[in-house]
């Protein structure tokens, strides 16, 4: 059915799901939501399944018009929310009748917030997937961002009473300055003096950010005597973090598959979250884990992300 | 026995990677070892693996640590590589790609050829007459990195990337050759294009190939290329 007619599309607002697995061997990057953490807890609040379609917001926020009564959710980066000029809260779910203006203000603190509805938005599947890559134009709305009088389909919510929110200590703080907690490698036998560098300095996010990746600026990060950044190219992982020629690393993302230049060090999953979060200026820290903290650390994320729908849905049925 | 390593390299990529490099060189020989790999994987399934990504010199193995570990992949992937003789694999396929090579398809086609002191129907000879090996596919949505280029085609890429390169253009870039399957920017040296939707996601199989398939050439001209344009709309 018809839920929204887009009034104001927002900068870069995409529908997005969990990701399009199993063709980065054709070269198709995973995409999907980059905060996992508040894209599910949007789905998990209007009671749809984990990788249910919604909005991935970039900034600033839609205008939307509500077209049919359903429930919404709206999580991630900090922005003033409204229904008709009335401030809503953000993490709890809430109903819209047909008429009602959903819009929101610039974020204050974070990048991307997550707009999920009861039923989740309905565009076709591309390979398994509804998540928009725009640089392979697929997925989401024929590949592309939203655009004014866009119309969206959505599925039917099972109930318009599941008014709940997410307890405030089980969301995620915002900071300006974060660290990044990585894994050396796969290339860090590229480097010595280097990875000091790498791992005693502050770099700050630039500008040049998107879901492709983050171009840091710090101190030059060079390789070893007679050793080339260049190598033959081979795929990547998102939270790669790649030095190309001019020694400033790029943490490499969602929307890349292949990449040619030396990896330093790669993100652990669990922080994934806070670099779809991290502003350009914010600052940025490298911190070395060995594989048993990092699989320690990975079990402690999945697990928080498995209590989300118990702290949820407990409060629903009491 | 150029580059082959005698025993694979396991690189740590962050909780959830690992590449398993079996050489350090582009070459037939370390890619047949790869391909037959991908597909003994493919076939046994170890437990806890997501995605197996073939690259020119490497395996990219994505897997969920909390189905497996490390070292229970060494493992599978060692018992793996002593049984590999007993491994039936699938031959590579030969996919032929046909080309309107030059004019306004091919902008770079004289460079090239002044570069060589070739002439222009010198290189459509050249590069058509000769089979290429997809080592890898990225970059974009089906963009195949193919070796086999001959020596006297080598080309340096361009100096300032074109912003624009249209779907189905075919380019050189130094011992490279390939195929841009979508619109997107690109540095290749142009030389001609196919009408053939190379990635086409509404298609059951969105790809005509995958990587360890051979590629040719096939030399078509203007007519032609708008004949199986016009074919492919209807």
């Amino acid at each position: 059915m018809d839920l929204f007619k887009v009034l104001e599309p927002g900068p870069f607002t995409t529908i997005q799901d969990s990701g399009r697995y199993g063709y980065q061997q054709f070269g198709i990057p995973v995409s999907g939501a980059l905060d996992t953490f508040s894209y599910l807890a949007a789905n998990v609040l209007v009671g749809n399944p984990d990788d249910a379609a919604g909005l991935e917001i970039t900034f600033m926020g839609p205008r939307l018009e509500t077209l049919s009564d359903t429930l919404v959710a709206v999580t991630g980066a900090e922005v003033t929310l409204f229904v008709n000029d009335q401030p809503q809260a953000m993490w709890a779910s809430f109903r819209v009748r047909r008429g009602d203006v959903i819009s929101m203000k610039a974020s204050s603190k974070g990048v991307r917030a997550y707009l999920a509805v009861a039923g989740g938005l309905l565009v076709p599947k591309v390979m398994g997937s509804r998540s928009t890559y725009t640089g392979g134009k697929i997925g989401g709305l024929d590949g592309r961002p939203l655009a004014r009088g866009d119309r969206l389909n959505g599925g039917s919510p099972v109930s318009l009473d599941r008014i709940v929110f997410l307890p405030e200590d089980l969301r995620p703080r915002f900071a300006t300055e974060v660290t990044l907690r990585v894994l050396p490698g796969p290339q860090d036998d590229h480097f010595d003096a280097g990875l000091n560098v790498f791992f005693s300095s502050v770099f700050t996010v630039t500008s040049k950010a998107d879901r492709m990746g983050y171009r840091l600026d710090g101190p030059i990060i060079e390789p070893k005597d007679g050793v080339s950044l260049s190598i033959i190219s081979e795929p990547s992982l998102s939270g790669a973090v790649q030095i190309p020629s001019d020694g400033q690393p790029i943490i490499l993302l969602v929307e890349q598959t292949a990449s040619g230049y030396a990896k330093i060090a790669t993100i652990i999953t669990a922080d994934l979250d806070v670099v779809a979060q991290a502003r350009p200026g914010d600052k940025v820290r490298f911190e070395r884990v060995d594989l048993t903290e990092a699989h320690q650390l990975h079990r402690d994320y999945r697990s928080i992300l498995n209590h989300l729908r118990d702290a949820i849905e407990g409060q629903n049925s009491a | 026995m150029g580059g082959l390593f005698d025993k694979a390299v396991f690189r740590l990529v962050g909780d959830r990677g690992v590449i398993v490099e079996y050489g350090d060189e582009i070459s037939p020989e370390i890619n047949i070892r790869i391909r037959t790999m991908a597909a003994a994987i493919n076939e046994e399934k170890p437990a806890g693996i997501v995605e197996v990504i073939p690259t020119y010199r490497s395996l990219l193995i994505v897997y969920d640590p909390l189905a497996t570990d490390l070292k229970s992949l060494e493992d599978a992937l060692q018992f793996m590589e002593g049984r590999l003789d007993q491994l039936e694999i699938p031959r590579p396929r030969t996919v032929e790609i046909p080309v309107s090579y030059g004019g306004d398809f091919g902008p770079d086609i004289e460079f090239v050829a002044q570069a060589h002191n070739l002439t222009v129907e010198d290189v459509i000879r050249i590069h058509s007459g000769a089979l290429y090996q997809i080592y890898m596919i990225g970059f974009t949505p089906g963009f195949p990195f193919l070796g086999g280029l001959p020596e006297h085609l080598k080309t340096p890429r361009l100096e300032t990337p074109r912003p624009l390169v249209p779907a189905g253009s075919v380019g050189i870039a130094n011992n490279q050759t390939g195929v841009y399957p979508i619109d997107s920017p690109g540095g290749w040296r142009l030389i001609g294009r196919t009408p053939l939707s190379l990635f086409n996601p509404s298609r059951e199989n969105p790809f005509l190939y995958r990587a360890g398939d051979m590629i040719k050439f096939v030399r078509i001209s203007q007519e032609e290329y708008n004949r199986i344009m016009a074919e492919g709309k209807t």
